[in-house]
C-alpha cells in the first residue's frame, strides 16, 4: 500500500521527476516539493494522472524543516528525500563554505526534514519514509569522500531511524541507486552495465516500498561490487587511486 | 565528447551533446537539435547536438477536442502509452514508436495513413520555435507562417522545436481491423491500393527476390481501427498484450538477413491466402520492430542505409518497374521492401510525401549496394521523385535538388533569420541545404 500524499522533496532532479511520475501513475497523490520553478512538472504530472498535484517551495538547507510540512496543510503519507549535491571533490576540500554545502544538502538537511517528517507523520497509517542514499557511502574514496561521508552520515541516520520507528509502524527505506544518468552525472563516463536510468530507479524504489523492503540496491550488480570494495584491507585501499 | 549515430549506424560522429532539463535551458541551447537518433542517416548528426530528451513534459490536453500540447522530446511511445486507455491516439504514427515528437515534425513523418491523413505535420496546429539568438517564435499556418512552413520538415534546421500542438483522433479500442490481400504483380498491387483508398490504413511488402513475371510479387495489408462493438464480447478494449521484449544480442553477419526476410515474406505473403478480416493488437500492427530492440544490429558492425524514395502518381508504374528491376538484378541482395500509396504534397517545404508511390527497403552499407543506390537515384530523378531526408546518408546534392522544387524558398527563410549560421547538421552540410 502507498500512503498518499506522497511528498518528493527535491522533484526536480531526475529521479524526483520519474518517481513523481511513477507514483501518480499508481493513484497517489503527490507533492512536489522543489527550490525552482516546478510548475511545468506539476503540470505535466496533471494532464498525465488526472489528479491535482501541489508543488511546494522547498530548500534542504533553510533550516526549518517543521513549518515546512506544517505549511502542507496535509499530513504527509510518503515522504522521500531525493535532494542532494554531488559537488566538486576538489573545491570541497580547498574551500570550507563549499564542503559545509555539499554536507548540509546531503547529510544535515535531509536529516533534519526526515527527522521532522515522522515528527508530522506521527501515527499516520501505512506511513513510509525513504531516503536516497548512495553507495558512495559505504566507503569514502579520495575522489569524492565530502559527498561520501555526508552520505555514509545518512545511511546511518535512515538505519537509526528505521529502528527507532519500527514499532510504531513508520516504514523507513534507505535506498543506494549506484550509478543513474541523471543531471549529475552528465559528461562523467560510467560502466553501462552498472548505470541505471532514472526511471528504472523509480521503478526499483516504488515495488520495494510495495513490499516494504529496508534497504535496497537498484542493480542487483552493485551488491557484490560493495562487498568487494568494503573488503579491501585498508592498508591496501588506501593507496589505490579511487 | 560521446559518439552518436543515426539509426543505420553510418555514418558516426564525436559530438558535445548537451542535455537541457527545461524549455528556458533548451531555448538558449546551441547546436542541432537531436530526439531519440531514430532518423537513419546523417540528419540528427553534428559537432555539437542538443539532446531534446529531457523535455518530455505535457502541458495540457482537451479531452473536447483533442488538442494537446506537449514538450518536443516527449516520446511517441510514452504518449500511447499514457493516451490510448483513454481512447485517443496521434493522427500519423511512423514505423516506430521510438520517436520524439520534435523529430516527428522535423522529419514530418508520414504513416500507412497518408493518402487520408498527411503528414503529422498537417495535424500540427502551432509549435515554438527556438531561433537561436535569443528568440522563441509561435509558428503556426497565420503566425510566423513561412517559418512554420520551413519547420514542418525541416530537419532541425530552422531551430529547437521546444513546445508543439497537435490535433488526437479517439478511437474505441487498442485493436486493428487488418486485411490481407496477395498481389502477383507490381500491377496488382498498384490496382489493390486504388482499390483501397477508403481504407484508413494499407502498405504492401514487397519481395525483391522476385523477377521476371513475377516482380513486385507483394503481400498487402489494409485497416482500420477496430471498433468496441468488432471486438469478442467481455474484451477489454484498451488491453495491449504484454510485449515480450526481444534483443540482437550480437552484430550479425550480413548473410543472415537474407534469409530473415525472405522468410518473413513468405509468411506474409502465403497467409494472406486465409480470406477474411482479423483483429491485430495496435502494437505489432504499427510498430512490429520495436518488439526486438536494436534490430539495426542485425546489418553487422557496417551498418546499413535505408533507402526511400516517392515517385509522382503517373510515373509510377514506369518508375517502379525499373526500380525493382534494377534491385532484383543485384543476384545476392536479398530484400524486403515496403510499398505505400502517398496523398498529395502537405506544407512543408522540404516535407517528403507527394501524390504518388513510395517505395523504402534497407541495404548493407557496401560498396556494391551504394553503387546500386546511385542508380536508384538516377532513375527515381528521371521519373519526377524524390528521396526521404530522414533516412539518407549518401545522396548527391543534384539529386536533392531535383527532387525538392521548394528548397531555394527554404534556404531563403534559414538566410533571413540568420539559421543557417547556427544550425547545420552532416545532412545539411553534404546536401547544402
Ligand atoms: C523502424 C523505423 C521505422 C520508421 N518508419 C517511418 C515511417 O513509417 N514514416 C516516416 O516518415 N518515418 C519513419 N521512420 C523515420 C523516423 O520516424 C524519423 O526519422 C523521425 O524523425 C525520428 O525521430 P527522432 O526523435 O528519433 O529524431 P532524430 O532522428 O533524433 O532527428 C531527426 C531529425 O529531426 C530533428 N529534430 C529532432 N528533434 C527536434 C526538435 N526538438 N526540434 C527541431 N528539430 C528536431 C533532428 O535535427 C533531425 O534532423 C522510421 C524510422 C525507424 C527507425
Ligand atoms: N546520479 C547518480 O549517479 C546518483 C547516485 C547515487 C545517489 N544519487 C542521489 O540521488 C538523488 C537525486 O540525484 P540525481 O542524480 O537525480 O541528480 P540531480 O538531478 O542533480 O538532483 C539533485 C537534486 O537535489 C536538489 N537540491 C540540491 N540542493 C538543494 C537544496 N539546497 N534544496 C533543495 N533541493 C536541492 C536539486 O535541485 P535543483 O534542481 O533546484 O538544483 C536537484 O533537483 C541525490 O540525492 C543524489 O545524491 C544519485
Amino acid at each position: 500500500m502507498i500512503a498518499s500524499p506522497v511528498v518528493i522533496l527535491g522533484a526536480r532532479s531526475d529521479i524526483g521527476r520519474a518517481l513523481a511520475r511513477g507514483y501518480a501513475a499508481k493513484g497517489a497523490h503527490v507533492i512536489l516539493a522543489a527550490r525552482g520553478d516546478i510548475e511545468a512538472d506539476r503540470r505535466d504530472l496533471e494532464v498525465r494522472s488526472g489528479g491535482q498535484p501541489k508543488a511546494v517551495a522547498f530548500d534542504v538547507t533553510d533550516g526549518a524543516p517543521d513549518a515546512f510540512f506544517a505549511g502542507l496543510g496535509e499530513t504527509p503519507g510518503t515522504v522521500v528525500m531525493v535532494a542532494g549535491l554531488l559537488g566538486d571533490q576538489d573545491r570541497s576540500a580547498s574551500d570550507d563554505a563549499e564542503a559545509a554545502r555539499v554536507m548540509a544538502t546531503n547529510y544535515e538537511g535531509p536529516a533534519r526534514y526526515l527527522l521532522a517528517a515522522a515528527r508530522a507523520m506521527n501515527g499516520v497509517e501505512g506511513g513510509c519514509i525513504i531516503g536516497i542514499s548512495s553507495v558512495a557511502g559505504e566507503r569514502g574514496r579520495g575522489s569524492n569522500y565530502i559527498y561520501g561521508s555526508a552520505k555514509a552520515g545518512l545511511t546511518a541516520f535512515l538505519s537509526g531511524l528505521r529502528n527507532a520507528q519500527a514499532k510504531a509502524g513508520l516504514h523507513v527505506m534507505t535506498v543506494k541507486p549506484g550509478f543513474v544518468a541523471t543531471q549529475m552525472t552528465a559528461g562523467m563516463k560510467l560502466p553501462p552495465p552498472l548505470t541505471a536510468q532514472p526511471d528504472e530507479v523509480a521503478k526499483a524504489i516504488i515495488d520495494a516500498h510495495e513490499k516494504r523492503r529496508d534497504v535496497i540496491y537498484v542493480k542487483a550488480r552493485w551488491r557484490p561490487v560493495m562487498a568487494i570494495i568494503r573488503a579491501i584491507p585498508e592498508g591496501v585501499f588506501k593507496k589505490l587511486s579511487l | 565528447m560521446t559518439a552518436i549515430t543515426g539509426w543505420g549506424r553510418y555514418p558516426r560522429i564525436e559530438a558535445e551533446v548537451t542535455r537541457p532539463a527545461s524549455i528556458e535551458a533548451a531555448a538558449r541551447g546551441e547546436g542541432l537539435p537531436r530526439g531519440n537518433g531514430r532518423s537513419y542517416g546523417d540528419a540528427s548528426l553534428a559537432p555539437r547536438a542538443v539532446d531534446m530528451m529531457g523535455l518530455d513534459r505535457l502541458v495540457s490536453f482537451d479531452d473536447q477536442t483533442g488538442l494537446i500540447v506537449c514538450e518536443a522530446g516527449l516520446m511517441l511511445s510514452d504518449l500511447i502509452d499514457l493516451m490510448l486507455p483513454r481512447g485517443w491516439f496521434v493522427p500519423v504514427t511512423p514505423g516506430t514508436k521510438l520517436v520524439t515528437i520534435g523529430g516527428m515534425v522535423a522529419s514530418d513523418v508520414h504513416g500507412k495513413n497518408h493518402h487520408g491523413a498527411g503528414t503529422f505535420g498537417e495535424h500540427v496546429a502551432w509549435l515554438d520555435l527556438a531561433l537561436g539568438d535569443g528568440r522563441v517564435l509561435r509558428c503556426s499556418r497565420d503566425e510566423n507562417a513561412d517559418l512554420f512552413a520551413a519547420t514542418i520538415g525541416g530537419m532541425g534546421l530552422t531551430g529547437i522545436i521546444l513546445t508543439v500542438a497537435f490535433a488526437m483522433i479517439p478511437v474505441e479500442t487498442a485493436m486493428v481491423r487488418q486485411r490481407r490481400l496477395r498481389a502477383p504483380t507490381l500491377v496488382h498491387a498498384f490496382a489493390a491500393f486504388e482499390e483501397s483508398l477508403d481504407w484508413t490504413y494499407s502498405v504492401a511488402w514487397i519481395d525483391c527476390l522476385a523477377s521476371g513475371k513475377d516482380l513486385g510479387r507483394s503481400a498487402i495489408l489494409l485497416g482500420e481501427h477496430a471498433l468496441a462493438q468488432e471486438l469478442p464480447a467481455g474484451a477489454e478494449p484498451f488491453a495491449r498484450p504484454a510485449k515480450g521484449k526481444k534483443r540482437v544480442p550480437i552484430d550479425m553477419p550480413g548473410f543472415v538477413l537474407g534469409r530473415l526476410s525472405v522468410t518473413a515474406f513468405n509468411k506474409l505473403y502465403y497467409a494472406a491466402q486465409r480470406p477474411g478480416d482479423m483483429l491485430v493488437p495496435i502494437d505489432p500492427y504499427f510498430w512490429p520492430l520495436d518488439a526486438i530492440l536494436e534490430w539495426n544490429r542485425i546489418y553487422g558492425r557496417g551498418g546499413f542505409v535505408q533507402y526511400q524514395c516517392v515517385l509522382p502518381i503517373e510515373a509510377s508504374a514506369a518508375g517502379y518497374q525499373q526500380i525493382l528491376a534494377a534491385i532484383a538484378a543485384e543476384g545476392d541482395a536479398s530484400f524486403l521492401a515496403v510499398l505505400k500509396r502517398m496523398g498529395p504534397q502537405g506544407l512543408g517545404m522540404l516535407s517528403f510525401p507527394m501524390e504518388g508511390y513510395t517505395l523504402a527497403l534497407d541495404f548493407p552499407a557496401n560498396a556494391r549496394n551504394l553503387a546500386l543506390l546511385d542508380r536508384l537515384d538516377a532513375i527515381t530523378v528521371d521519373h519526377g521523385g524524390r528521396i526521404y531526408l530522414a533516412k539518407d546518408a549518401r545522396a548527391s546534392v543534384a539529386t536533392i535538388a531535383a527532387g525538392y522544387p521548394r528548397l531555394d524558398e527554404f534556404r531563403d527563410v534559414r538566410r533571413r533569420y540568420g539559421l543557417d549560421a547556427r544550425f547545420s547538421s552532416l545532412l545539411s552540410e553534404r546536401l547544402h541545404l
